[in-house]
């Protein structure tokens, strides 16, 4: 066995395009397996369907950080700082009957444009005397500005830069995500560049109150997949979208073959009714149309992606193919071995799994992986067609999603060309595999 | 060596040399010929009533042409084809009342079957060691290395050696002689009691059939096998065999110990198939050899009466053309199913 | 013995392949002679270049011919420098015809028996649809098959009838020279025995010459008048029957012989351990030496063709 694979790894390498395409098959494997233990099923759910409460803090409907390499003027990155994941940003000091928390968020602006929005968001737990704070602005150039003093108001509250009165009017009803970036009395307005200090006090009344602050400066980019219109990470969605492509793929593919293989052999070995039964059903599924009773399924009964897999792979395993692989079951049980191994007393069953089943596999393994794509294909197919799995992120369902959105006459086109290029290169990937095992067992196509 | 199961009915474990190993009694096999699913159009009787007893040791040959029914026969000894009438018994048990365990013990322990075509009979994935190990995984011998050792023995045995080198080659890098070897190395395997060989050696070269027949011949000697030996080539028959069978269309013709057989053939099949025999005779190119012409009949439809009567140079009209000849004795143990012997 | 009038002369024919793993020498050097109305036995085991021998007569050659030369001389006329076409108008299946192995399977499956026989007679000579027909009913009387059988299928055809069909669709164009390859290696002995008789006649009363390609020895003295053992792409002993028959020169020869299970005249058996030189790589000097009882040193180098009383021997043991 380990001799045949070395062997066969051999004569892959007569085919780049089959190792570069085994190599990203290697590569989404390891990724299928890292990221559920990465970003464990229940919180990529809570990332993709949490809501506002975790969404709020990214971007709506942005492009990728990484557009920023391929042009002069760079986007505003997104900047998010908080004490609530960074603690250590507060420092706490006590003052009379409370105490004084005193904040700084220091960061890097490089960017060549303004920011879309600038937000402060405060907790605040205190019983009856609320918290007081106020926020101050210094630039890269050592100017300073106070920007907020107000009063806490219990649980979250957003202090929108842009909506508040006082500010503005200290700022010259200039907007504040220009006004506190800018070159000074430059025109038109000119990002300056530098670093910036963001400091938050606030004093308590109560020895137990207490205020975490979060800033936010939604930039034009996020992250490395960019954003959909409800503020997600689709990062996190194209992540999760491997395994569940890879699952599906190769369970769907796997399944289906193996089935039809092992029945096949069994029909041609018992023959009489049991060959005629299967010959008829195979007869029967392949007037079904594919696509239209999945969808039926999905809109009907489920559309979990555990049943239309099941489906489907009932569905495919009653293809043509049985037919195929009965055609060469019928030749190899003519030969003389098999008579042979009658004779010594080998059983049905070993003589169907030992003797049959291995001589087609030249046969088997080459559609079986290409078999793969199809079934990738099919999912997204589904989820494009609004019948995609309720609750998993995949690729499909961003797509579906993306087209829905009008995502293209917006100019969001990264949020429809990250799931396709995905879907393509995963298939590619296999394809080009598939066909060059092809090759390798069926010497007879290299001449083709 | 411990089969994994044994046969209720082994009536005994040595047997004398006086009971038949292996008894058929007026065996009959027909394939059933089906023009639509439900009616049928008529049966190819492929073997229609052979009967002949096989003593341990002894080395039968059954001789036959093509379509005499002898492949059948092969395959009804082994169990794979039911006869429609008539019986064949294993050491007193009809196969048709053997168990499932009964008959996989049968196969596994008890026949060697050697067959024609040395590479077709050969599972072309598996090792040499792979093919050898399949009769004892499948007779329940656990340990491999009990196992590799019980291979090792049979190939010095068939001599392929040195064993090293052949276990872990593939039927298609093995010559014509060795393929049939290790086909040989495997039936043998099982140490069992009965060797079926169906034209061992007809698909290998002349200066290879020899040493093959050669091995055959020292394995039955060392252990006392039976041996049926079918072939059409009557030559290596008789190089090989205690007695012949000769069958033809189905039926047998004739049966004779060797020597009596070659001595006096009866039947006028028999006859001309030793006279069609070629020897290596230069004075055969410069003359004609009488042989009946015509082809054997059609199995769905014999001729009525004796089935070669439409070929026969000594045909008797109105009756060889009506009525089956019985067995008739024509010598020693020697047997004959023609008119011309009626006493 | 040389035959009184030469039909056919084949001097020094060569053919190698080219594959893979090398150049199969198919055919090294090859002599033979073939008189009028006389039949020359090939002898040889598998492997040993036979079937080539009788393409390379032909010039039915494969894409991969790696060299192509000598010469065939048919009643004088070199056919080597013939171009293809003339080669095939001329010559083939018109000066001299084939029965190839197993050309039962030969024929074609959807057309009748008949249609296919005459072809070769309406190409190559040009005969009408009649005639034609009326020389294959000649035939096929000849070869002992019934006339009816023309208008029928070939798969209605047993295998026997099959083979004389296309012995039939050989001699249609009443060619000098037949080459039969193997022509009954896969019937039974009284349908062999049928065929021979038939072979024998066509011989006596056409007074065509056959080549007859086998290795079956016990075969070949059915048809001999003069054998050439075939040995590794050599030809190792040419002899009229009688005598090869009787006491064959060639160690080779020799263990053929006695390989052969006779009915008549019982003896021990012996055969020849090992086997042939694979044609790629082919051991220096005598190509039999390493199976040979009698082999010595001067085997190390390749024996020429000795002559002696007009036979031909391969083997330094002649010297």
């Amino acid at each position: 066995m380990r001799r045949w694979l070395r062997d066969l790894l051999k004569e892959l390498r007569y085919y780049p395009s089959a190792l570069l395409g085994g190599s990203i098959i290697l590569i989404m494997l390891v990724l299928s397996v890292l990221v559920p233990i990465w970003i464990p099923y229940p919180e990529a759910v809570r990332l993709w369907r949490g809501g506002e409460e975790v969404w709020y803090r990214l971007p709506r409907q942005v492009p990728p950080a990484w557009v920023n390499w391929f042009r002069r003027e760079k986007l505003a990155g997104t900047l998010i700082f908080s004490t609530r994941d960074q603690p250590s940003l507060k420092r706490s000091q006590p003052a009379g009957e409370g105490r004084r928390i005193e904040t700084e968020f220091v960061f890097d602006y490089p960017y060549d444009t303004f920011p879309q929005e600038l937000v402060l968001y405060i907790w605040a737990r205190f019983r009856e005397k609320a918290p007081f704070l106020t926020a101050t602005w210094k630039t890269p150039d050592g100017r300073s500005l106070r920007i907020m003093e107000l009063r806490a108001e219990g649980m979250k509250q957003g202090f929108r830069f842009a909506q508040d009165r006082r500010l503005l009017q200290r700022l010259q009803g200039v907007p504040p995500e220009e006004a506190l970036f800018s070159v000074p009395e430059a025109t038109p307005p000119r990002v300056l560049k530098g670093t910036y200090r963001l400091r938050v006090e606030a004093v308590t009344f109560e020895p137990d109150s207490d205020v975490d602050v979060e800033f936010v400066a939604y930039g034009q980019v996020y992250g490395w997949a960019g954003t959909d219109r409800y503020r997600r990470d689709l990062g996190v969605a194209l992540l999760w979208g491997f395994p569940v492509a890879m699952a599906f793929g190769l369970l769907g593919s796997v399944g289906t073959t193996l089935i039809a293989m092992w029945l096949a052999a069994v029909g041609v070995w018992f023959r009489g009714w049991v060959d005629e039964l299967i010959q008829r059903l195979v007869e029967i599924f392949s007037i079904i149309p594919f696509l239209p009773v999945l969808i039926l399924v999905g809109t009907l009964y489920s559309r979990s992606l555990v049943v239309i897999l099941g489906v489907a792979i009932i569905l495919s395993v009653f293809s043509i193919t049985i037919k195929n692989y009965r055609a060469i079951f019928l030749q190899i049980r003519e030969l003389p071995y098999i008579e042979a191994a009658q004779a010594y007393g080998a059983g049905s069953g070993r003589i169907i799994l030992r003797y049959l089943l291995p001589r087609v596999l030249p046969l088997v393994i080459p559609n079986l992986v290409i078999g793969v794509p199809s079934f990738v294909f099919l999912e997204a197919s589904l989820a494009v067609l609004g019948l995609g799995d309720p609750v998993l992120p995949t690729w499909g369902k961003v797509l579906d999603e993306a087209i829905f959105s009008g995502s293209l006459l917006q100019g969001s086109y990264y949020w429809v060309l990250e799931p396709a290029l995905l879907l393509m290169v995963a298939g590619l990937s296999f394809s080009t595999v598939g066909f060059a095992l092809d090759r390798v067992f069926n010497p007879r196509l290299r001449e083709i | 060596m411990e089969p994994r199961t044994q046969a209720v009915s082994d009536l005994s474990t040595r047997p004398d040399g006086r009971t038949p190993l292996l008894q058929v009694r007026d065996l009959r096999v027909w394939f059933e010929l089906r023009r639509w699913v439900f009616s049928r159009a008529g049966y190819v009787r492929a073997v229609d009533g052979i009967s002949f007893d096989l003593y341990p040791g002894e080395v039968l040959a059954i001789v036959g042409e093509s379509g005499s029914g002898k492949s059948t026969l092969i395959r009804t000894l082994l169990g794979l084809h039911r006869p429609i009438r008539g019986s064949v018994s294993y050491q007193g048990k009809d196969l048709r009342s053997f168990t499932p365990q009964e008959m996989r013990w049968y196969r596994n322990t008890q026949v060697g079957y050697v067959q024609q075509d040395p590479y077709g009979a050969l599972p072309p994935f598996m090792s040499v060691r792979q093919i050898l190990e399949e009769p004892m995984i499948i007779g329940g011998i656990r340990d491999r290395r009990q196992r590799l050792e019980r291979i090792r023995e049979v190939m010095e045995e068939v001599k392929l050696t040195p064993v090293e080198e052949f276990l872990f080659k593939f039927p298609h890098m093995l010559s014509g002689g060795q393929q049939q070897r290790v086909v040989i190395a495997r039936a043998i395997l099982m140490r069992p009691r009965l060797l079926i060989a169906d034209e061992p050696v007809s698909m290998l070269d002349a200066s290879i059939r020899v040493e093959v027949l050669k091995l055959l011949q020292a394995l039955q000697q060392r252990y006392h096998l039976s041996v049926i030996y079918v072939t059409h080539d009557l030559a290596t028959a008789t190089y090989f065999a205690d007695r012949i069978i000769v069958m033809y269309a189905g039926k047998v013709v004739e049966q004779a110990p060797m020597a009596e057989l070659l001595a006096h053939a009866a039947h006028p099949y028999t006859v001309a198939l030793l006279t069609a025999l070629p020897d290596p005779d230069p004075e055969n190119a410069h003359r004609l050899k009488e042989v009946p012409p015509g082809e054997p009949p059609n199995l769905i439809a014999p001729p009525p009466g004796c089935r070669f009567h439409p070929r026969c140079p000594r045909i008797i009209q109105g009756l060889c053309d009506r009525e089956e000849p019985p067995d008739f004795e024509v010598g020693p143990g020697h047997r004959a199913a023609c008119w011309l012997y009626r006493p | 013995m040389t035959p009184s009038k030469a039909l056919l002369q084949i001097s020094g024919l060569t053919l190698h392949f080219r594959t893979r793993a090398g150049i199969v020498r198919a055919v090294d050097g090859v002599d033979l002679e073939v008189g009028e109305n006389e039949a020359l036995v090939i002898l040889g085991e598998s492997g040993c270049g036979k079937s080539s021998l009788a393409r390379a007569i032909l010039r039915l050659l494969p894409r991969n011919v790696a060299a192509y030369h000598g010469s065939i001389l048919l009643d004088g006329l070199d056919l080597m420098r013939l171009d293809d076409e003339s080669f095939r108008r001329e010559v083939r299946w018109k000066l001299i015809s084939m029965v190839p192995q197993a050309a039962m399977n030969a024929f074609n499956p959807v057309l009748r028996v008949g249609e296919q026989v005459i072809e070769p007679a309406l190409n190559q000579l040009g005969m009408s649809r009649p005639e034609a027909m009326e020389r294959a009913r000649t035939l096929f009387r000849l070869v002992g098959i019934p006339e009816a059988f023309l208008q029928r299928y070939a798969f209605e055809l047993s295998g026997g009838m099959r083979q004389r069909a296309a012995i039939a669709m050989a001699l249609i164009t009443s060619p000098r020279l037949v080459l039969l390859d193997e022509p009954t290696s896969a019937l039974d002995v009284l349908t062999q025995a049928n065929i021979f008789n038939k072979l024998k006649q066509i011989k006596w009363e056409l007074g065509v010459s056959f080549i007859l390609i086998t290795h079956d020895i016990a075969v070949s003295s059915e048809l001999a008048d003069r054998v050439a053992v075939m040995y590794a792409g050599q030809i190792v002993e040419l002899s009229d029957a009688q005598r090869f028959f009787r006491e064959p020169l060639h160690p080779y020869s020799r263990g053929l012989l006695a390989s052969v299970p006779r009915l008549r005249h019982r003896g021990e058996l012996a055969f020849i351990p090992g086997r042939p030189p694979g044609l790629i790589q082919l051991p220096p000097g005598c190509r039999f030496a390493d199976r040979c009882p009698l082999r010595f040193e001067k085997c190390a180098q390749d024996p020429p063709a000795i002559h002696r009383e007009g036979r031909m021997v391969r083997c330094w043991l002649y010297e």
